[in-house]
């Protein structure tokens, strides 16, 4: 379609100095909209608003990018963004929508398998490729948010965003995923533990979108699994955990472990390897591996929020390691040694 | 305010709209279109109240702004609805065993429910639970909405079995 720029539309931009609540467009007495006032602020007819451009391809995404600066942002999904527009915890002056760039499906790519950026995450449920390839996304992604969350929400937007409870994070982190971006410098690819910097921060430069996530394919003797506490349903995680586990080709010891955690720090991390590294070589007891979970639940230090308090998101830390850890020993074909 | 005119699809008519980048999909169906089945409930997505079918699939109008949608399909609860704004029978089971009191989330719930049995002919009682997770009610509670699906789908694999 047009070029960027091109189809910039140029619309209310925000108004230099707060527009009072006496000349905000008011829809006539009794008429009921949709949106009604929220915290004593007005509708949103007048303010908050933003240019909109459409792109068709990541170069055009990083020339709209380059072109606007700062206040732009990009729109993928959108359910994330949108909510922070909606509660101006965000005010973009441009939305950058990709929602044009060509949507390829996931496919396998010598070891690994490719996940493109714009695939949606009913996508993911529903791809055949995903489930033989990697399992341990899609019974990740089945817990994020609502159907309709799915069915808009993407893969790179959920990476882009960075979320300290994010399930796609979690993965990316478990299975050593490598994501690929795309900026003025050209492509690049960055492994997933370099990639979560901090509270909704990733190493994503200014210009520069995700392009997708590379993880590695299932195999005969490996094992994943992931849990994760809500209070509702499609909720934000309390806490999640990934773990990985891979065993020796010709005997029943543990060859590869890691765990990964969501919703204990400001970001999607990797629960303590010194913690993890102790089942190396063995075949755990059902103590073993509680003793690793607790361990890897010390290592971290989850603050009180509104959703729960510290001390239980370290509990849940603990009881969650266990039991994907010990879901990801069994699922590799590994067993559980008497005590 | 600078406004654009983009062609809507709703319930299989074209509705043109001047809409500004900022405005939702829900502000635009409710407010300039009239469509009192999309209702706004949370605005981030979390209840449902504002649920359309985009292209068969639901999504949440609160997230998703107008000028994204041009030229998709967009289908409200009264798309649903028969010759002579007749009942779907999705409806009927609903008013016949009591899944709606105040009515306010019905039309998201009974769209949610309508794109799963359009992709699934038989969910389990916890497949639709799960599907419906996003679809939060207030008063009538979700027994009688799950008992009021599952009763409009096994109708409809009678009806489908016996001809």
């Amino acid at each position: 379609m047009e070029e960027v720029g091109a189809m910039t539309l140029t619309f209310g931009r925000e108004a230099e100095a707060p527009t009072p609540m006496s000349a905000v467009s008011s829809p006539s007495p009794g008429v009921h909209t949709a949106r009604a006032s929220r915290g004593g602020e007005p509708r949103r007819h007048g303010d908050a608003g933003f240019d909109y451009v459409r792109v068709h391809s990541y170069d055009q995404a990083v020339a709209a990018l380059t072109e606007y600066g700062e206040g732009a942002k990009v729109i993928a999904g959108g359910q994330s963004l949108v909510p922070m527009v909606n509660l101006r915890l965000v005010r973009p002056t441009v939305l950058i929508d990709v929602n044009g760039i060509d949507p390829e499906r996931p496919y396998v790519e010598y070891d690994h398998l490719v996940i493109p950026a714009m695939t949606r995450h009913s996508q993911l449920l529903a791809s055949p490729v995903v489930q033989s390839h990697c399992p341990l996304l899609a019974q990740a992604v089945a817990h994020v948010g609502n159907v309709r969350v799915r069915n808009r929400g993407t893969l790179g937007g959920s990476l882009a965003q960075g979320e300290a409870t994010a399930e796609i994070g979690a993965v990316a982190l478990a299975l050593d995923g490598e994501i690929t971006a795309y900026g003025p410098q050209g492509h690049r690819i960055m492994r997933s533990e370099d990639f979560f910097l901090g509270f909704l921060t990733t190493a994503l430069g200014p210009e520069e979108l995700v392009t997708g996530l590379r993880l590695p394919l299932a195999g005969p003797k490996r094992g994943w699994s992931f849990h994760e506490m809500t209070r509702r349903v499609g909720g934000t995680a309390i806490v999640g955990v990934a773990a990985t586990v891979e065993l020796a080709p010709d005997a029943e010891v543990v060859r590869f472990v890691r765990v990964s955690l969501i919703g204990v720090a400001e970001r999607p991390v990797i629960g303590e390897p010194g913690a993890t590294s102790s089942l190396l070589g063995e075949v755990p007891s059902a103590a073993h591996l509680d003793a690793v979970a607790a361990a890897v639940a010390a290592a971290t230090r989850p603050r009180d929020d509104v959703l729960a308090s510290g001390s239980y998101r370290s509990r849940l830390a603990r009881v969650l390691t266990r039991r994907a850890l010990t879901e990801a020993l069994l699922g590799a074909g590994g067993r559980i040694a008497a005590a | 305010m600078t406004r654009r005119q983009v062609a809507l699809r709703v319930n299989g008519v074209s509705r043109d709209a001047w809409v500004a980048p900022s405005d939702t999909l829900l502000e635009v169906l409710h407010d300039q279109l009239g469509l009192q089945d999309v209702r706004y409930g949370c605005g981030e997505g979390v209840c449902g109240t504002c649920t359309v079918l985009l292209d068969g699939e639901p999504v949440s109008t609160c997230l998703l702004y107008a000028v994204q949608v041009e030229d998709r399909e967009i289908v409200t609860l009264l798309g649903l609805l028969g010759e002579g704004e007749s009942l779907h029978p999705l409806q009927e089971s609903f008013l016949r065993l009591g899944g709606s009191q105040c009515g306010f989330c019905t039309p998201g719930v009974i769209l949610t429910a309508h794109s799963l049995a359009e992709r699934m002919p038989r969910p389990s009682r916890d497949e639709i639970r799960h599907e419906l997770g996003g679809s939060l009610c207030r008063c009538t509670g979700y027994t009688k909405v799950l008992d009021a699906i599952e009763s409009y789908l096994a109708d409809r694999a009678g009806v489908g079995e016996g001809t």
